[in-house]
């Protein structure tokens, strides 16, 4: 597989045939696992690195779980390619900094991610469409034994799996669900539902993760607490809270037809026409009027487009996807004219 | 006016920075803007806090931590409470008296009930719940069945887990 394959399949996590595909985007597990006695990535030799490297390529290549990935070195990838494996998810902005002995490991359908060299020696992630955590646990569970079979874990009886950073020991776990809140936004009713979720120690980040801003609507919850419940109560706590949310973003949903109906109809089908019809658009923009699209969609209104193209269309419409269909550097106005272009071209075929 | 960083598309983003008192400002493309807050998130953000929560009850006893060291990896307290990060596995043990209170300060929990990857290696062939209803369970089967053999296999099993379980509690200790 290459780079550019890519370009021209969807993401498991982005098919929308998930669970609750309506309002949950995608479910994802990450596991931080580091080896034992080398030098966690920040601070290891470039000797430390190629170890680390070697070993984790090799035991990638023994696993049968793994059969259809394949390697990227990130010394061997240009900015644009970067950028483009971080806009499908594929791996963190931190992983593209600093190339040396990084690589991160792909499957052919997107739904398995492992980093090499990141903040720690391995960060394996696992990614599917809709509220789905349960069987993506099982997929990272069983990549995780056979990793396990073939390396020695820094691991302690105490306190677990060894981490760089302390707030990640014990079951090295994150699970993130990624969620599409529109009404809670409309309704303002997301402060509070926010605040809540940091009282139960989760987070909610933006749609890139760690430092991004919520854009679009979308939101993405995640365990902050690592340590001192099992893998399946962490998961079992974070479903639970998802299930609420959902309930809560279904309740505003609701209202806003009971009571607003006409502001509803009229920002959505005004958001229709106007990526239809728009020559320059910012990614912004684009999230922002895609957003109430899919809204449209969700609750009947817009018909003639489904969420699968919708879904589509907010990744290929992010600047490195843009730059890879077009094949070159564009500049932000150049993007911005491709990009309105793209979704004209891609609304006009789906209908 | 174009950004500072990639000197290409025009800044629509202003930022103040202060470093050392002396106080820069930044005008930056919305792009480079995101890099450089995702940026500003990661050199911050965590590791104060994690030097935060490391604090000490006593000034004597952050001296004696401030000095410690990994023997495997070289890291000292002092360069985690600077960075936020440990350097190697080896120092959890070597720091385990003071990042045991910092683990419960930040986990709410300083035990781990995850899996553990000892298990995976131990048992290669498929997992089974080992315990005494499901065993008594089989013997039962295996008796009905005249599999007399599988019985007495199943049958020392049986009085091999009663027996580490006997050890085990805290009745037996006495």
């Amino acid at each position: 597989m290459k780079i550019n394959d890519l370009l021209s399949q969807t993401s498991e996590w982005l098919k929308s045939t998930g669970p609750n595909s309506d309002i949950v985007i995608s479910s994802r597990i990450r596991l931080a696992r580091n080896l034992d006695k080398i030098p966690f990535p920040h601070w290891s030799n470039k000797k430390q690195n190629e170890q680390v490297f070697e070993i984790v390529k090799e035991a990638s290549e023994r696993l049968d779980y793994l059969k259809n990935t394949t390697l990227f070195k990130l010394a061997d990838l240009d900015s644009i390619d970067k950028q483009f494996l971080i806009e499908r998810h594929l791996m963190s902005y931190e992983h593209a900094q600093k190339a040396d002995q990084k690589a991160v490991v792909i499957d052919d359908r997107e739904i398995v991610s492992i980093m090499i060299n990141e903040e720690d020696h391995i960060r394996m992630q696992v990614m599917q469409s809709g509220l789905n955590l349960f069987e993506v646990w099982n997929i990272i569970n069983a990549i995780d034994d056979g990793f396990a079979k073939e390396l020695n874990f820094a691991f302690l009886e105490d306190w677990g799996f060894l981490t760089a950073c302390p707030t990640n020991t014990g079951t090295g776990m994150r699970g993130s669900v990624m969620l599409h809140l529109p009404a809670l936004v409309m309704t303002r009713q997301i402060n509070r539902v926010l605040s809540a979720i940091s009282k139960l120690s989760f987070t909610a980040r933006g749609l890139y993760g760690e430092g991004t801003q919520a854009a679009g609507n979308f939101f993405q919850i995640s365990n902050q607490v690592s340590l001192g419940h099992s893998e399946e109560e962490l998961i079992e706590s974070i479903n639970g809270l998802i299930r609420q949310i959902i309930e809560q973003e279904d309740q505003s949903r609701e209202a806003l037809l009971s009571h607003s109906k006409s502001m509803l109809e009229d920002r959505i089908s005004r958001s229709f026409a106007l990526i239809h019809s728009a020559h320059i658009i910012s990614s912004q923009e684009t999230l922002e009027l895609l957003s109430m699209v899919r809204l449209g969609c969700d609750l009947g209104m817009i018909k003639d487009i489904d969420r699968k193209t919708i879904n589509e269309l907010f990744i290929i419409t992010q600047p490195a996807h843009l730059q890879k269909i077009e094949n070159k550097k564009l500049s932000a106005q150049e993007r911005d004219i491709k990009r309105a272009e793209l979704i004209r071209n891609k609304l006009k075929n789906d209908n | 006016m174009l950004c500072d960083i990639c000197n290409k598309n025009p800044a629509t983003v202003h930022l103040t920075e202060i470093i050392d008192d002396q106080m820069t400002e930044l005008h930056l493309c919305e792009e480079c803007a995101r890099g450089k807050s995702m940026q500003m998130e990661q050199q911050f953000g965590l590791s104060d806090l994690l030097a935060g929560l490391a604090e000490f009850e006593k000034p004597a006893q952050q001296k004696e931590a401030v000095a410690l060291k990994c023997a495997n990896c070289g890291l000292t307290y002092a360069d985690f409470k600077k960075i936020g990060r440990l350097g190697c596995s080896d120092c959890y043990s070597a720091f385990k008296r003071y990042l045991g209170p910092l683990l419960k300060r930040i986990h709410g929990s300083h035990m781990h009930l995850g899996k553990s990857p000892l298990k995976a290696t131990a048992t290669k062939a498929p997992k089974k719940k080992i315990d005494l209803t499901t065993l008594r369970y089989e013997l039962q089967r295996a008796i009905e069945r005249e599999a007399f053999e599988e019985a007495a296999r199943i049958r020392d099993q049986i009085r091999e887990l009663e027996k580490k379980q006997l050890q085990n509690s805290p009745d037996a200790k006495e």
